[in-house]
């Protein structure tokens, strides 16, 4: 349901406030959403001012080295430093992205970090997946076939249905396009959302899939797929440069070309 | 664990659209805004069909500067939301989805809009009539 404001126990509030050290020469201000959730208190945000001559050049970096050095109780996730796992996805000056592959020097002035968009959040910077997770689960992430697999080798494709794969591979599951999404802020619940989407087109390009028509009338549905209205929000944020909003309209033309 | 009492992260508070986004929700304004629109239209041609008398206001609220100006931008919105339209029908074939291209198609919908708008309003002077 379309709700434009936030929620009572939702409400940002100013937090505490962490000034750099004396003699930083590059001081760099960060604003960050905090919450605890063993204290009975709203969201706030905590500000950090870090000095960037001691901070290596990403986002992440700063992240860490406020952990590490000013203030241990900040969480978030990360993991591969690389833009691989997906794990540090966040909105970064209003936009989703990896703070790993982002750098610092990407931003002139203060960078104000917000866990992703109309999620349930567990604490500061750390959303609750379970319900991202579920969706893609729901549309069978993996390969189903009719006929049994050939006894002496694997089941081959050639390069130009391989090449169909591309830009669809890559996803990393991160969740930045689906909480860049309006429609998917109002409709979550039955939504599927870009990136379970673009995981759902994957399988469908698939030549070694068998299950396609099945698939397809699975998404054949008002909300799972038909709720996407081409905001493109999802394209502009990709961390990966992949491309949800075309794989979703890909969808929609196949549904289109077996009536 | 109590998972009730957490909080929902900020949104529209904080996501910075871009270009095409906040178009497209100008698309669903405009959609309602042509929509009630057209009720008052329709009650326009109504009241000019029942005669002199009610033609006589109408045609004075039409002649002044507000009324103009209210037929001006009621005329943008139309084609605003002809030039999204349109837009819709090229993503519907499957083109138009490269990043590159997007706020570039982007511009040229606004341009468009503002383009074929001064094109009616003008066309009496351009045309004659």
């Amino acid at each position: 349901m379309v709700e434009f404001t936030l929620p009572k126990n939702s409400v940002v509030q100013s937090g505490k406030s962490y000034p750099a050290p004396g003699g930083a020469a590059r001081v760099k201000r960060f604003e960050i959403y905090r919450f605890d959730p063993d204290l009975d208190e709203n969201p706030r945000i905590d500000v950090y001012e870090v000095d960037l001559d001691a901070c290596g050049p990403m986002i992440l970096d700063a992240l860490i080295k406020i952990k590490n050095e000013i203030d241990t109780t900040l969480t978030f996730r990360r993991s591969c430093r690389e833009g691989v796992c997906g794990s540090c996805a966040m909105t970064i000056n209003g936009r989703n992205t990896l703070a790993c592959t982002k750098a610092i020097d990407d931003y002139k002035k203060t960078i104000k970090i917000y866990p992703l968009p109309h999620m349930s959040v567990i604490k500061d910077l750390v959303p609750d997946m379970t319900h991202f997770y579920a969706q893609y689960a729901s549309i069978k992430p993996w390969i189903e076939t009719q006929s049994p697999p050939p006894a002496d080798r694997e089941q081959l494709q050639s390069p130009e249905e391989r090449a169909e794969l591309d830009g669809l591979y890559e996803c990393i599951l991160c969740a930045c396009c689906s909480t860049s999404c309006p429609s998917y802020w109002w409709n979550s619940d039955r939504y599927l959302g870009p990136a379970t989407l673009l995981q759902a087109y994957r399988w469908i390009a698939d030549s070694r899939d068998e299950n396609t028509g099945e698939r397809l009338d699975e998404l054949e549905d008002p909300f799972k797929l038909y709720r996407c209205h081409t905001i493109m929000n999802c394209t502009d944020t990709c961390p990966k440069g992949l491309n949800p909003a075309k794989a979703i309209a890909e969808i929609k033309k196949r549904l289109v070309e077996r009536q | 664990m109590a998972t009730s009492n957490r909080p929902l992260s900020p949104h529209l508070q904080v996501y910075r659209l871009p270009l095409t986004g906040v178009i497209s929700i100008c698309h669903r304004m405009t959609g309602v805004i042509l929509a009630v629109g057209v009720v008052f239209f329709v009650g326009l041609l109504s009241a000019v069909a029942s005669g002199p008398d009610s033609f006589a206001p109408i045609q004075a609220f039409l002649d002044s500067l507000f009324g103009r100006v209210v037929l001006f931008l009621w005329s943008y919105t139309l084609f605003f939301h002809l030039c999204h339209g349109i837009r819709h029908l090229l993503w519907d074939t499957g083109h138009g989805f490269d990043k590159e291209t997007m706020d570039k198609l982007a511009l040229l919908e606004l341009v468009a809009s503002v383009g074929i708008t001064l094109l009616v309003w003008s066309s009496r002077w351009i045309f004659g009539g």
